[in-house]
């Protein structure tokens, strides 16, 4: 029995016959897939295959039209541990610019729902914020405006953001959209080392199938012939890409482990 | 020897309820900017000003029918902008209209037209038993509301999506804050006028966001500004015979300019992130 439970709660997210259709035409149809405690998974597709449509339907965005979703074993429709979810969304790093709020504002908006009202951050969570931050490597702006930092590091601030709530999934559409590619390979590392470092399940949307057979250990992929799940050591093959896209699409691993520990 | 302005109970009052309004506005105001909502002040206000024409017509007590049409108003721009989510200039656009609209046909009616006029400028120097406790209680309300959703405005307004993902009832201080923004500009419009109540709830922001490094000080400077233009203003008003709700935002005006200019030369510009 003990054994039993242990397993059914190793799956941080079950999905069952998902459906799900936007002004009557179906974007995702009957979909099943697991993610278990533990995995780096990548959601790729061409762009309107419904990546972000299935990271929003896990999040209770949205509501499927046909299904089932689980959290941590529990209906999505009754769940309530929504802190140990933490999500960035393809926005996040489109906000205004010029807003006024400082590092340690962004990251602590976070810790806000359990502090209650009247009350200030006080000095232990001032230590969350800067924990959180030094998992980043971001540790030296807390003092800093957002809008004055680079997009990688906002991206960073950003996952601080989460990870101060100290969630058990993080859950990431397109974190690296609009940021230079040296810290688009830093967000991704940073990802895998709080993967394997502290056993936080990722899932992560991307275009970038290149990135994904790197860093990710599993992923599923959407496509217009349908949903496709590989396991870890499955490359992907030029056929698969072109029935995911309609097209060829070349695949190159130049970068292949390029995560060096220590550099963040 | 110059007229002393403390003499006179009616500056008394008007410094009195200067002073709690400089208070409030900016805190409404920070938000109301920061959500890129800045001329709400403008089109609630035109609204309030239907709400006292009615008010004078139907022999109601005018500042008490402005802020009834002026909660109407704030829910109508939070229902018109769903329907247009990514263009809330058009729903400003739509109860500012409305506003103008009521206001000039409902002023038809009204018998004695200087007292509706009144409301235009504002009368901050004319300022009756009632008008002062209304103040008082609005300055209690609003500072007791916004001091307890500190923490959840601030996310609400930085990143909507996350802050309900993150477990703040997002639609319920929605709620709450669109009232408090309806009360604050018809209450406060009555003291400093329907033309210059937007101003004063985005001038003080905007000098502030000129030079603070975090919300917190965006919040705080705001208020220090908004005190500054609306004490400077009576005063000046007051001794060089002006009319003070104009003397409040000019100053506020010169304030802002003379911030922008001096920051685009490097002193100030020194003090700020190095990072940038």
């Amino acid at each position: 029995m003990k054994i039993k439970d242990k397993q059914y709660l190793n799956k941080v997210v079950e999905i069952n016959n998902l459906s799900f259709s936007y002004n009557n035409k179906p974007l995702i149809s009957n979909i099943s897939f697991s993610i278990n405690r533990g995995d780096y998974l990548g959601i790729i597709g061409a762009n309107g295959s419904g990546k972000t449509t299935l990271v929003k339907l896990m999040l209770k965005i949205l509501i499927p039209s046909g299904g089932e979703i689980k959290l941590f074993g529990v209906n999505i429709n009754s769940f309530k541990g929504w802190s140990k979810v933490g999500y960035i969304s393809q926005k996040a790093t489109s906000f205004n610019l010029s807003f006024p709020a400082s590092v340690e504002e962004v990251v602590g908006a976070n810790l806000f729902s359990r502090i209650g009202l009247f009350k200030t951050l006080k000095k232990e969570h001032r230590e969350l914020i800067y924990a959180a931050l030094e998992k980043v490597g971001m540790q030296d702006f807390g003092k800093e405006m957002i809008g004055n930092l680079s997009g990688g590091q906002q991206q960073r601030v950003f996952i601080a953001r989460i990870l101060v709530s100290e969630p058990e999934m993080l859950i990431l559409d397109e974190p690296t959209v609009g940021i230079d590619i040296r810290s688009e390979e830093e967000v991704y590392c940073l990802l895998s080392d709080l993967n394997e470092e502290l056993g936080l399940t990722v899932v992560m949307v991307s275009h970038d199938i290149g990135a994904m057979t790197i860093h990710a250990s599993r992923f599923i992929c959407l496509g217009e012939k349908g949903f496709f799940e590989h396991s870890p050591r499955d490359k992907i093959s030029n056929d698969l890409l072109t029935e995911i896209y309609g097209h060829g699409v070349y695949l190159h691993n130049d970068s292949v482990n390029s995560c060096r520990h220590g550099e963040l | 020897m110059m007229l002393n302005i403390f003499q006179y109970d009616f500056m008394l009052r008007a410094l009195i309820v200067g002073t709690l309004i400089a208070i409030i506005t900016p805190r409404i105001g920070v938000i109301v900017v920061l959500k890129r909502l800045s001329m709400i002040g403008d089109s609630l206000s035109h609204t309030s000003l239907a709400g006292v024409a009615a008010g004078l017509v139907l022999g109601i007590n005018p500042v008490l029918g402005a802020v009834f049409l002026t909660v109407i108003a704030a829910f109508g721009i939070e229902r018109i902008r769903r329907s247009f989510p990514r263009y809330a200039e058009i729903a400003i656009a739509v109860i500012m209209s409305t506003g103008i609209g009521l206001a000039g046909i409902l002023s038809g009616f009204i018998r004695n037209a200087a007292s509706f006029s009144s409301f235009l400028f504002g009368s901050i120097v004319a300022i009756s038993d009632f008008e002062l406790i209304m103040v008082i209680s609005l300055c209690v309300l609003v500072l007791v509301t916004v001091t307890a959703l500190y923490k959840e405005l601030f996310y609400i307004t930085f990143d909507e999506e996350s802050a309900r993902l993150a477990g703040i009832p997002v639609r319920l201080i929605n709620i709450v804050f669109t009232f408090l923004t309806a009360i604050t500009i018809s209450v406060s419009s009555r003291i400093v006028g329907t033309l210059v109540i937007s101003s004063l709830l985005v001038l003080p922001v905007a000098c502030a966001m000129q030079l603070s490094g975090s919300y917190k000080q965006t919040g705080f400077l705001s208020i220090i500004f908004a005190l500054f233009f609306t004490l400077s203003g009576l005063f000046i008003s007051f001794y060089l015979d002006l009319k003070p709700g104009g003397t409040i935002i000019i100053t506020g005006v010169i304030t802002l300019v003379t911030l922008m200019i001096l920051k685009a030369r490097p002193i100030l510009h020194a003090n700020r992130g190095n990072n940038a």
